[in-house]
């Protein structure tokens, strides 16, 4: 079984249209959509749910406001801003989203007046769709640590790709270089980036093929809607070539792509498009040279 | 005034419309660049760089001298930053929050602090626009005290624009916590209308005054229009589809270079939520 | 001597646990006499970071000398090293499995981590 993670720097780029393309064309495999701040893929694949849990991680403060003498010590000690002054009700309140869970302010209340508790961050889903398994998940509205979570749906796809003895597992990752990125291409095989042709996707590129090379994988990269700037595509491809990237194809500028996403279908299921028929030669490269 | 410019996915506009408000405004303004992990506004500033200046964390480290082992900072740290192992206390300095737990905790004062570099910050400047930009180092994953202190060159001016991380989660949130009203941009597609609920629905518990910029319409997708409808969320503009924008984007070029007319629109938005605020 | 393995599920004929620091227990057994105990790593699993670094701690307070288990990343390696605990990687079938292949002298000391953090 091999796993591989479509990233793209940043957002926008078409990675998930490209992705649930992948999923489509992909005749066994389990998808995960780890993209878990904007959890898309569903609208694509239309997935009918199956079972779901509880995503739970770290801990978060919050004041008993019978308890508390209003002493102002978590205010002043607390680092991340989270704590602040009520005016009507002379008391101090925690913010859940701007609390990062460290504990110091509970540990050193002198009224012990803050409980310290697990936190609920969201939920994950295991689906069904007409082309496999899927498995998503939805974090709750500012929770943090969408790292984890990607590692969670990434460790359950693995599980229902064993059981179902799937050839693959394709992954929607998150945009950026941060801590959701390293969570979801750490220990997989390969590395799928979409680009576009800008002074930004190119910089992006840059960004994440220095953090693939960090973590040794192989990586390959696509660039969407190439033809938006020619000469910057050329620049992508040599930089490629450059950093032994290896360059999958360039998909056209097709307004069918966003007609697909309104009928709620991937590109190669929607119409024989030139961005469907550059998606399905791309992902023909990329087998070969995973599997 | 400060306006947090958001989106709940990436790649819809909105450091285009960052930079076309600063670039549109007559008066002195600042742009911080708080999308950390993949600045990318400053492509499309001509101005002239200031300074840069490393960013760095406090982190601990232990004073073996003073250190009893009795793993206290070990146990307190809810990130899992120190371990007690063997004879010796160890510090992964890139797990560390920097709470200033350990040190508060420690019997024997043997918790120092040190720098963990995660990134720099950049400060450029032209005729009315300052502007700053946090760049997250490759391979560091917290980006939110580097956000927190990009935002702090923002203080004073008359019009302070944040281009803010893509998504809803602890960056997106930090780059937003304070502003006085958020643009969120989306584009009329099922992707841009289930992204922009969640932001939206952040922005709201944030309890911060919200508008919407419709970016490349004309898909004749309806349902981001539905969506504020019902939520009674104002669509301050529509900026209509054009591969012209795209193009001059891709080479550096802003919007307002190939639509002029955007300057009158951009300095309305301003001065729209100016007088909405102090309504 | 005791060895930890970990243990993904509730007997010494469960499967053997591939992750460390996301173990779901560890069972503590004891060569000279063959008892074994039962160590919890619930608190772990959930934690938002570091669960490798904690476990690892785990593991040295227990008093074992020595750990079997699937992979291991380098925070965890390095406390577990630091704390004086070879580590030892198997892909045996079950905790029982993995015990024996330890007893019959099967198991080499890893000398080095063979995962990256965030492995699982």
């Amino acid at each position: 079984m091999k796993e591989l993670v479509v990233i793209s720097g940043k957002g926008g780029t078409g990675k998930t249209s490209i992705t649930a393309s992948f999923a489509v064309l992909s005749k066994n495999s389990v998808v995960a959509d780890c993209d878990v701040d904007a959890a898309d893929l569903f609208l694509v694949l239309n997935p009918k749910m199956i079972t779901s849990g509880k995503f739970i991680s770290g801990k978060k403060a919050s004041i008993i406001s019978e308890k508390c003498l209003s002493c102002g010590k978590c205010f002043y000690l607390c680092k991340f801003d989270a704590v602040s002054y009520d005016d009507l009700t002379g008391k101090y309140v925690i913010c859940d989203t701007a609390c990062e869970g460290c504990g110091v302010c509970a540990a050193f209340c002198p009224a012990g007046a803050i409980s310290f508790t697990e936190r609920e961050c969201g939920e994950w889903f295991i689906s069904k769709t007409s082309h496999g398994t899927m498995v998503h998940a939805r974090l709750k509205i500012g929770a943090e640590n969408s790292g984890k979570l990607v590692s969670l749906v990434r460790k359950i796809a693995r599980e229902e790709g064993v059981k179902e003895k799937a050839e693959k597992i394709i992954v929607d990752g998150p945009p950026g270089i941060g801590c959701p990125v390293i969570a979801s291409v750490t220990g997989s095989d390969a590395v799928f980036a979409v680009t576009e042709p800008s002074l930004s996707g190119k910089h992006d590129l840059e960004r994440v093929s220095e953090l693939v090379g960090h973590f040794n994988l192989p990586l390959f990269a696509c660039v969407n809607k190439w033809d938006v700037n020619p000469e910057i595509t050329l620049e992508i491809e040599k930089f490629c070539v450059k950093k032994g990237i290896f360059f999958c194809g360039k998909i056209p500028y097709d307004k069918n792509v966003t007609k697909a996403q309104i009928e709620g279908k991937s590109v190669v299921e929607y119409d024989e498009s030139p961005a469907a028929r550059e998606i399905s030669k791309i992902w023909g490269n990329l087998c070969g040279k995973i599997l | 005034m400060t306006v947090a410019v958001a989106s709940g996915k990436g790649g819809t506009g909105k450091t285009t419309v960052a930079v076309a408000l600063v670039l549109s405004y007559d008066r002195n303004s600042v742009l911080l660049d708080c999308d950390v992990e993949e600045p990318n506004a400053g492509f499309f500033l001509r101005s002239k760089s200031i300074k840069k200046e490393e960013f760095s964390v406090p982190v601990p480290v232990i004073d073996a001298a003073k250190c009893n082992l009795c793993g206290r900072c070990a146990d307190f740290c809810s990130f899992n930053a120190l371990a007690l192992a063997g004879s010796k206390i160890l510090v992964f300095r890139d797990l560390c929050h920097s709470c200033g737990g350990c040190s508060l905790i420690c019997p024997q004062n043997a918790v120092m602090e040190e720098k963990n570099i995660i990134g720099e910050i950049h400060s450029a400047e032209s005729d009315k626009i300052f502007f700053v930009e946090g760049t997250l180092k490759i391979g560091k994953a917290m980006s939110p005290p580097l956000i927190r202190e990009v935002k702090k060159y923002g203080k004073g001016e008359n019009l302070t624009v944040i281009d803010c991380p893509p998504g809803n989660s602890c960056p997106m949130i930090t780059a937003v916590r304070g502003a006085d009203y958020v643009v969120l941009v989306t584009e009329p597609t099922p992707f841009g209308r289930h992204d922009l609920s969640l932001a939206a629905e952040t922005v709201s518990e944030m309890k911060i005054p919200l508008g919407v910029i419709l970016n490349r319409y004309g898909s004749g997708y309806k349902g981001v229009e539905e969506f504020c409808e019902k939520r009674g969320i104002e669509i301050i503009l529509k900026i209509d589809e054009d591969i012209k924008i795209a193009q001059a984007q891709s080479e550096g070029k802003t919007i307002l270079d190939v639509c002029p007319e955007m300057k009158d629109k951009m300095c309305g938005i301003v001065d729209k939520i100016q007088k909405g605020l102090t309504k | 001597m005791i060895v930890a393995v970990t243990c993904a599920g509730k007997s010494i004929d469960s499967p053997l646990d591939n992750r460390f620091g996301r173990a779901e227990s560890f069972i503590l057994f004891d060569l000279e006499n063959g008892s074994f105990t039962f160590l919890d790593n619930e608190q772990n699993l959930n934690a938002a970071q570091g669960a490798g670094i904690q476990s690892a701690q785990k593991i040295a307070k227990s008093g074992a000398t020595a750990l079997i288990t699937g992979h291991t990343g380098p925070k965890a390696f390095k406390v577990l090293s630091s704390a004086g605990i070879s580590v030892y990687h198997s892909s045996a079938k079950t905790v029982k499995n993995a015990i024996e292949e330890f007893k019959a002298g099967k198991l080499e000391k890893a000398p080095n981590p063979d995962v990256e953090s965030h492995w699982a």
